[in-house]
């Protein structure tokens, strides 16, 4: 069943295909040790002032919704699942089983960013957007719950901007595929995609705890 | 291998004649053509930087704010600190010779990805485009190290501009770091081994960690001042709930790593030249090539230092200056074998030597003096003082530009086929040497004295120290200008150089001067240590340009 794998075309500062392969995925795995430490800032800082502000934060979570937040997380750890299929049927060649789950991902991915959407809608209407029209009740927890919507909008917009970025990265592989276009006949493209997709997840997991169920 | 010289003006096929067109330069995916795009870029930001420093030491002449503002001397040393670390010091010897060496010495004809070296290139021109932008259109009066809530809620000033581009200059260093770690991990020629490495190699391993590593921390950071500044977030500002010593310790984690971003380049630099020009195997090598990682693990835990005044927990405090004793360590094992690597030498006072032996100096006194600062009770009387600024320039610029200075003479030949004139190459080393220490140590006096940094009026009784210090400003631009001169004559008036002027080992010396576009007529195999001087007795004589060459099979 296993399909031949297309000929692969070799860069010329690279001695064989085994040795670009491995560069390309040695090469995407250090750029996601910096996408770690650059969450990493944001994470400790939303730590330390966790625990300085434990019970305003416990409150100020309170408005964010966890069934929402729990489908969302739903949702993402399944686009991992169905990018992991993409990447076993592109190793293997099969074009079209790669394609559809490409597009499954893609419309789990978007299926994330529209609740995400309607969640920041709702905080929104609910005047919990930092700037001069916060609202927040009691009125003297109103600095430091500030600080929690603040990290909470920095943390999973920067975190909702790698999904769209996720997105439109898998939009043009999508393409390319469709096309037969030769830069995407071998699996390093999905694979490298793949491990991009996958970290992005990964940080949602440890976003989703860490801000939608603070205990009491 | 070929003898690549030709006798009359037969013109060789290389790298620098492989497309003459501007494109072929600016859509170049050739790391050497890289390193020569960036050694132009970053030679043009260095005059603006300079030109900064000579205004800061223009006005401090008098006691008195002659030329300038509070506000706009505030400008002044800010740009000059921004345009100095962001744009020079901390590309210089990576992008450039780090770009040229590092294929070359691990026997690649690449970088791993080369369109991502070009764009790293372009990243940084945007960066230092905007910053520029920023600084023509009211400037940055923050200090370069952005500290809210004054950046974030006060300064009227370009703050989010220049934020925005020093972002993006951080992100052409993440892309240089993750192409050297892939090219040393997975490109190494048949043979290279990890221990037959160039020390280069080595310490450009090390930074490339310490930017994969640090550098997203303070992007976020900056990034976050950003927001905060235009929406109004609160983050660090503590009117808004923030805190602003959170922003110093992810600040400096960044920050003081980026100290040894600049100085390990530099220090490979020196093992290099220091075991050509002893013409002896470097002294303890695999010392040399620990002590490199040991500065990049190290290094990491040392940012409260910056931070003994700020109120963070005095335990914090001894533990970040144990720590930072500790970091001395490495850094003295270091000058402790490139000494004994010359001692009983043939050493021969080139230029590069010079300057390798003006770092030597240089580097202990800005190493020592950095002790000082390590020490809790001293620091708090030297804290924020011009002590602090003698010993970082000792480190950075006597340091990193005598590393790079170095280095742009030794490879000069390599990178453009001819050698720069040698008596007035000696000469201008001389001249900054003299003019570094001119302008610099009367600075200890003055920190020691009380002087504090960034401030324009002083007391009268500090002015001929002032005086000094203003006076080897001017020495030290008349001998950054002379290699500016002598070695664009040397473009076309430099005796040719052939593969291997010095008799240096190391792979980029076995192929032609310039290198041809894929840098080896065929994948070289090594089969000997690294510095393998003692083994070679023919080429002992140094060729005097008529570039013979003694290249092992």
């Amino acid at each position: 069943m296993v399909q031949e794998q297309a000929q692969q075309k070799l860069s010329i500062q690279f001695e064989d295909i085994a040795q670009q392969n491995e560069s390309y995925i040695v090469g995407m795995w250090t750029f996601l040790v910096t996408e770690i430490m650059f969450f990493g800032g944001l994470f400790a800082a939303y730590l330390v002032y966790r625990v300085a502000n434990q019970e305003v934060f416990w409150e100020a979570h309170r408005h964010l919704s966890i069934p929402l937040g729990f489908f969302n997380t739903c949702v993402l750890l399944t686009s991992s699942l169905t990018m992991a299929l993409t990447v076993h049927y592109s190793q293997r060649g099969l074009r079209k089983q790669q394609l559809l789950w490409l597009l499954v991902t893609m419309a789990l991915a978007c299926t994330f960013l529209v609740v995400k959407g309607f969640e920041y809608h709702h905080k929104f209407v609910e005047g919990l957007i930092p700037g001069a029209n916060f609202r927040f009740e009691p009125a003297e927890h109103m600095r430091v719950a500030q600080l929690f919507f603040s990290l909470y909008f920095a943390m999973t917009g920067l975190h909702a901007l790698h999904v769209v970025i996720g997105v439109l990265v898998m939009t043009i592989l999508a393409v390319l595929i469709a096309i037969k276009h030769p830069s995407v006949q071998d699996f390093i493209p999905i694979e490298l995609t793949g491990l991009y997709w996958h970290f992005v997840d990964i940080v949602w997991i440890f976003l989703f705890p860490l801000l939608y169920l603070i205990p009491r | 291998m070929s003898v690549a010289v030709a006798k009359h003006g037969e013109v060789k096929h290389n790298y620098l004649n492989a497309g003459d067109t501007v494109l072929s330069w600016l859509l170049t995916t050739d790391h050497k053509r890289i390193a020569v795009l960036y050694l132009v870029s970053v030679t043009l930001f260095f005059a603006v930087g300079g030109l900064l420093a000579l205004l800061i030491r223009l006005e401090l002449l008098t006691p008195q704010g002659d030329l300038m503002t509070s506000e706009n001397y505030n400008r002044v040393f800010t740009m000059h600190g921004v345009v100095m670390i962001f744009l020079f010091l901390i590309p210089a010897i990576p992008a450039v010779l780090g770009n040229f060496l590092v294929p070359l010495m691990v026997g690649a004809r690449d970088l791993a990805f080369p369109r991502l070296n070009l764009a790293s290139w372009y990243v940084y021109m945007a960066g230092g485009l905007i910053a520029t932008w920023a600084m023509v259109n009211g400037g940055v009066d923050t200090g370069w190290t952005f500290y809210p809530p004054y950046s974030s809620s006060y300064s009227t000033s370009q703050v989010t501009l220049t934020i925005i581009g020093a972002f993006l200059i951080g992100f052409s260093s993440i892309f240089t770091g993750i192409n050297f770690i892939v090219t040393i991990h997975k490109m190494r020629a048949p043979g290279l081994t990890w221990f037959r490495l160039p020390l280069f190699i080595w310490a450009h391993y090390a930074t490339s960690v310490i930017i994969v590593l640090g550098t997203p921390v303070v992007a976020i950071t900056l990034l976050l001042v950003a927001v905060e500044r235009v929406f109004r977030l609160g983050i660090f500002d503590p009117a808004l709930g923030g805190d602003p010593i959170l922003f110093q310790h992810l600040f400096w984690f960044y920050s003081h790593p980026a100290v040894y971003i600049m100085i390990l380049p530099a220090m490979g630099v020196i093992s290099e030249v220091v075991a050509c020009f002893s013409r002896k195997r470097v002294f303890g090598y695999h010392f040399v090539a620990f002590s490199s990682v040991a500065i990049a693990v190290i290094g990491f835990l040392v940012w409260g230092h910056h931070m003994f005044t700020t109120g963070q927990s005095v335990y914090a405090g001894m533990v970040f200056s144990l720590l930072s004793f500790l970091v001395a360590v490495p850094s003295a094992v270091k000058v402790f074998n490139w000494t004994a690597t010359m001692y009983k030498g043939h050493i021969e006072f080139r230029a590069p030597m010079l300057y390798v032996m003006g770092f030597l100096g240089l580097f202990v006194i800005g190493g020592l003096t950095g002790l000082f600062l390590a020490s809790l009770a001293t620091d708090i009387h030297l804290q924020d003082t011009y002590f602090v600024v003698a010993h970082f320039h000792y480190i950075m610029v006597g340091g990193t530009i005598f590393g790079y200075l170095a280095g742009l003479h030794f490879w000069w030949p390599k990178m453009t086929g001819r050698m720069y004139p040698e008596g007035i190459a000696k000469l201008a080393a001389l001249i900054i040497f003299a003019g570094f220490n001119l302008t610099f140590l009367p600075q200890f006096v003055l920190g020691y004295l009380g002087m504090p940094r960034r401030y324009h009026w002083y007391p009268e009784e500090w002015q001929m120290l002032h005086v000094m210090s203003s006076a080897g400003t001017a020495l030290l631009g008349i001998g950054y200008i002379l290699p500016v001169f002598y070695l664009l004559w040397s473009l076309r008036n430099g005796a040719l150089a052939g593969p291997n002027p010095w008799g240096a080992t190391g792979l980029e010396w076995k192929t032609d001067s310039p290198p041809i576009t894929h840098n080896f007529e065929e994948t070289p195999i090594v089969t000997e240590e690294p510095y393998a001087y003692e083994n070679h007795h023919q080429q002992e004589e140094v060729a005097s340009g008529t570039g013979a060459s003694t290249a092992e099979a």
